[in-house]
């Protein structure tokens, strides 16, 4: 009795007849990396921290399948992502699009590391003359350890 | 009535907390050595009074006392002892009342380790550290509460979050706050010298062993947070740069930063304000986290259930306490200036390059972390910035930083002549290269340039921090703890991105229905799925599965996923079978049931995964070994005559 | 007191981060926009859920405004807002077409039949394509169409009587007689 308790709450809990995919669905091996990399990009917005390829989610199912069949119908990358941020918008996609409202988020991680980097050799150079404008201090400077 | 005595006792906290932080800061300034030690036995008081309200919570939760608001949501009468007392913290209110409970330990024990200290410096950490102690227990007693009554008292509580109950999570908040917390003191070190208008770089040594003890702490929470998502939330994940997950590793890269400039700052005076700035920016980030995930700003699947309410207190905190910070430090800081030298191949000049790059990783997170937020508040859409952005570049400073970390280690203070050792760089540097190929070619037969790359820098960190101690041992020279935490901890680091390179490139995730009897492949092995059975637990039924691994026909072992239901209701849980080896883990899951005995499974293969926490705990014992040296209890004298008068 | 200007630059930069906070606590990040607003409605054309040789789609009701409701037996909350679509069909303001959403036809009958039936037509989408054309990724959710054929409204989750008398009611051309 408790079994079957069980196994009707679980199938109330998910839903019925999803036919669940193994992850190999192209014979070629180039489009099943573009659809590896196309459900990895894209967020399950059922279980919001987790994209369409993790995700158990009856939606994440769903739009595997879709984005199966859109690459089946020749389409391209852009044309996928468009597909699906024009059903659920800009937050459906995991990779931020490269727009002129994100150039700065894109450019922002090399521009910091050139900023930081900048302000180093400047320091750098500036205590490596001091150095050697000043050869003796540095070893009269008391030594700890 | 132990509730009441809780509230009560926290409310005594509050007051001793002002007491603190007034007696402190008042007889610093005043000069004053009668406050100065009342303040002292204040900081003993607050500690007392937050253990005592901490202790009546969890009696409440111990006792199953479903009157208090907090109790009836968070635990249920059939949830084992040890998770009664874990859910004290299991949401907001208690979180908070274990913050506090962190920060008056620490607190304490900077009172206590702190007999070397002038009177003065030493009452203005603790002043500083009881205005924080203030904040956090003003935020309880107005909006957040964990003692509030439920009339009438409920017969049968909610139970505390399934996805908590289990041990590793169980434990991850505790060791997780000790490190946000832990970083305060930094914090209140830096407040104090740049308050002080101190010249010298001694605080810089006071500082190194209680930032390392902090820093570890929180490497270890990181860590422990990272390998229960992987066991627990069957996706077999281990990091997806959640807003939360970031706000925990934000403060641990300026921590990162921070003892290493710490380094330079205590060996040669050099750097104090960048120095001060980081102390100051650990600890923001560490607050700056609290905010992110209580206040609703962000979206994450992993933030408390948020009430704008919250979310204004802790901004207006926040901005006082960090926009008073930064404040000091552009009034302060300027007079620091230093003269000392140093050659461009010198081990200062590293760890500059080292904190460049770290800072530029925590202004990526930081960036990508908080974009949406920007462009919802200008109008300009909602998106999403996940895990193909970060993976991405984090890289940018990550790759460089790894490589610069071999020659670092060796290079020496000064002049940085590199002498003998550039010989063993360069045998580190072939055997890195050569090993990653073997591992690539050999082991898994693919040689990307990436995942080889990967591989090459890990060996290349991990050879040359063995460079050390072999080159020590055989001159014959000492190995101090400091420089052997310094390896341990960076071999550490070598062997987690061994780990990252080889679950990133070599794993292999798959779906499939199965029915009873029938089975499915994966990298080699033969996964099948032998039998189903029902479980049940002290609050919960389920399923649980056999699943039998071979290879090649001879058996490797049997996992046992099982899914729960528990009695409180909820989604249902999966619990995944992992088995553990030396080079790989088996991991399945169990997914839906879909009809006609149909069980959705999912399998995978996970080379190399345990290094990443293997590593990150060699990285916090070697963060242990080198807190703990000998020089740190030996009393250190401040340099006389070069402070400036302490202004109002 | 001489202040270098860049030693000020944290101070300034954490200024900006909490103006952006104060800002950003006053809006709903959990709420996500449906990119359909304004657009035309997604068209389709799908069996009748009580008779496959009848066809229900979106351009049934042209001309007048029309609620879609996405629902499922297996939805708790679609349980939780059945009374509130009664009582919204009731009023007769606007006709509302159910989309059947990856449900079982037999389930979904019993229960319309059991619970009562809010709706003009059902629509049965047993795969889900439908859904996702409409931006679908939990139910309950409801649109609101307008007279020329545009989505003007979402709501996602359980739709009670104050959020269509706040939300919906001010978005519908004066009451006339529905037809």
């Amino acid at each position: 009795m408790k079994r079957i308790a069980a196994l009707v709450a679980m199938l109330l809990l998910g839903p019925l007849a999803a036919a669940v995919d193994s992850g190999q669905r192209f014979e070629d091996p180039a489009e099943q990396a573009r659809y590896e990399r196309l459900i990895r990009d894209l967020r399950c917005l059922v279980c919001r921290s987790e994209s369409i390829a993790d995700s158990n989610a009856m939606l994440a199912s769903d739009l595997r399948r879709e984005v199966e069949t859109l690459i089946r119908a020749g389409r391209s990358d852009e044309e996928i992502d468009a597909f699906m941020t024009e059903r659920y918008g800009d937050f459906v996609l995991l990779r931020p699009p490269v727009a002129p409202r994100t150039w700065l988020l894109w450019a922002g991680p090399a521009l910091f590391l050139i900023g930081g980097l900048g302000i180093v050799f400047v320091v750098v150079r500036r205590r490596a003359r001091a150095a050697r404008a000043n050869p003796a201090a540095l070893d009269e400077e008391p030594d700890r350890p | 009535m132990i509730p009441e005595l809780g509230h009560f006792a926290l409310i005594l906290a509050l007051l001793l907390s002002v007491a603190q932080a007034v007696f402190n800061l008042g007889g610093a300034a005043r000069g004053n050595m009668a406050w100065m030690a009342a303040g002292r036995s204040a900081v003993v008081g607050q500690f007392v009074f937050v253990a005592l309200a901490f202790g009546s919570l969890a009696w409440a939760f111990i006792q199953r006392d479903f009157s208090v608001v907090y109790v009836a949501t968070n635990s249920h009468s059939q949830l084992p002892l040890f998770y009664r007392i874990a859910a004290v913290w299991g949401a907001h209110e208690g979180s908070l009342l274990l913050w506090s409970l962190c920060l008056a330990g620490w607190t304490l024990a900077v009172a206590a380790c702190s007999g070397s200290l002038e009177a003065p410096f030493r009452s203005r950490v603790l002043g500083f550290l009881g205005l924080i102690s203030i904040g956090f227990q003003l935020f309880m007693l107005t909006t957040s509460n964990p003692f509030k009554r439920l009339m009438p008292a409920a017969s049968e509580g909610l139970d505390l979050n399934p996805l908590l109950q289990d041990f590793a999570l169980a434990v991850h908040p505790p060791i997780l706050y000790l490190g946000y917390v832990g970083f305060s003191v930094a914090f209140a070190f830096a407040c104090a010298t740049l308050l002080e208008g101190r010249l010298d770089a001694a605080w810089a040594r006071w500082t190194r062993p209680w930032t390392l003890a902090a820093w570890l702490f929180l490497t270890i929470g990181i860590a422990l947070g990272s390998w229960w998502a992987y066991y627990e939330l069957g996706w077999g994940g281990w990091w997806f740069w959640d807003p939360v997950e970031n706000a925990s590793f934000m403060p641990w890269l300026a921590g990162t930063a921070l003892i290493h400039s710490l380094a330079v700052t205590e060996k040669r005076g050099l750097f104090k304000s960048w120095t001060l700035l980081l102390a100051v920016s650990a600890f923001s980030l560490s607050l700056l986290g609290t905010f992110l995930v209580r206040s609703g700003v962000l979206i994450s699947v992993h933030a408390f259930a948020t009430d704008p309410k919250r979310g204004i207190f802790i901004l207006a905190f926040l901005t006082i306490v960090i926009g008073g910070a930064l404040l000091l430090y552009a009034w302060r800081a300027p007079r620091l200036k230093s003269a000392a030298g140093f050659e461009v191949t010198a081990r200062e000049s590293f760890l500059l390059f080292n904190n460049a790059f770290l800072v530029a990783a925590l202004g990526l997170i930081l960036l990508g972390t908080l974009y949406p937020l920007f462009m919802d508040a200008l109008e300009l859409g909602k998106i999403s910035v996940g895990p193909p952005y970060f993976e991405l570049v984090f890289l940018v400073p990550m790759l460089p930083l790894l490589a610069l970390l071999g020659v670092g280690m060796h290079a020496a203070w000064k002049r940085g002549l590199l002498g003998s050792a550039r010989n063993r760089l360069y045998a580190a540097a072939g055997l890195g290269i050569g090993g990653a190929l073997l591992i690539g070619g050999a082991a898994y037969g693919d040689l990307r340039p990436m995942t080889t790359l990967g591989f090459a820098l890990a060996l290349w960190v991990m050879l040359s921090a063995l460079a050390i101690p072999l080159a020590r041992i055989r001159a014959r020279q000492p190995l101090p703890a400091a420089v052997l935490g310094m390896v341990v901890a960076h071999f550490g680091i070598g062997l987690a991105t061994l780990g990252i390179t080889g679950v990133q490139s070599f794993k292999v995730e798959k779906d499939f229905a199965l029915a009873v009897g029938e089975a499915a492949q994966i990298a080699g092995y033969d996964f099948r799925f032998a039998a189903i059975r029902d479980v049940q637990g002290p609050n919960f039924i389920g399923v649980e599965a056999d699943i039998v691994v071979t290879r090649e026909g001879s058996p490797v072992t049997v996992l046992h996923p099982q899914k729960r239901l528990y009695n409180s209701g909820g989604n249902p849980m999966t619990e995944a079978g992992i088995e553990v080896g030396a080079a790989r883990d088996l991991f399945a899951a169990l997914g839906d049931e879909l009809g006609q005995g149909r069980w959705s499974l999912r399998l995978q293969y996970k080379p190399l995964i345990r290094y990443i926490w293997l590593g990150a705990i060699l990285v916090a014992f070697g963060g242990l070994i080198a807190a703990l040296d000998r020089r740190y209890r030996v009393p250190a004298q401040a340099r006389a005559g070069e402070t400036v008068p302490a202004t109002q | 007191m001489k202040l270098p200007f860049r030693f000020l630059v944290p101070a300034i930069a954490f200024a900006v981060l909490v103006a952006f906070f104060v800002i950003g606590l006053q809006r709903e990040p959990g709420r996500i926009p449906s990119p359909l607003i304004g657009k035309p409605a997604p068209a389709f054309s799908l069996e009748s859920l009580g008779e496959p040789a009848w066809k229900v789609g979106s351009a049934d009701f042209s001309g007048r405004p029309w609620l879609l409701n996405v629902w499922a037996t297996w939805c708790v909350g679609c349980r939780d807002e059945h009374e509130a679509l009664l009582a919204i069909a009731r009023e007769n303001r606007v006709a509302i077409m159910g989309l059947n959403w990856r449900d079982d036809r037999a389930l979904a009958l019993r229960w319309l039949a059991q619970l009562g039936n809010p709706y003009v037509s059902v629509a049965y989408d047993p795969e889900g394509r439908t859904a996702i054309d409409w931006g679908v990724y939990g139910a309950p959710e409801t649109f609101l169409v307008d007279a020329d054929g545009r989505v003007i409204k979402k709501h996602v989750g359980p739709l009670t009587m104050e959020t269509w008398e706040r939300e919906f009611l001010p978005l519908l051309p004066p009451a006339e007689a529905a037809k």
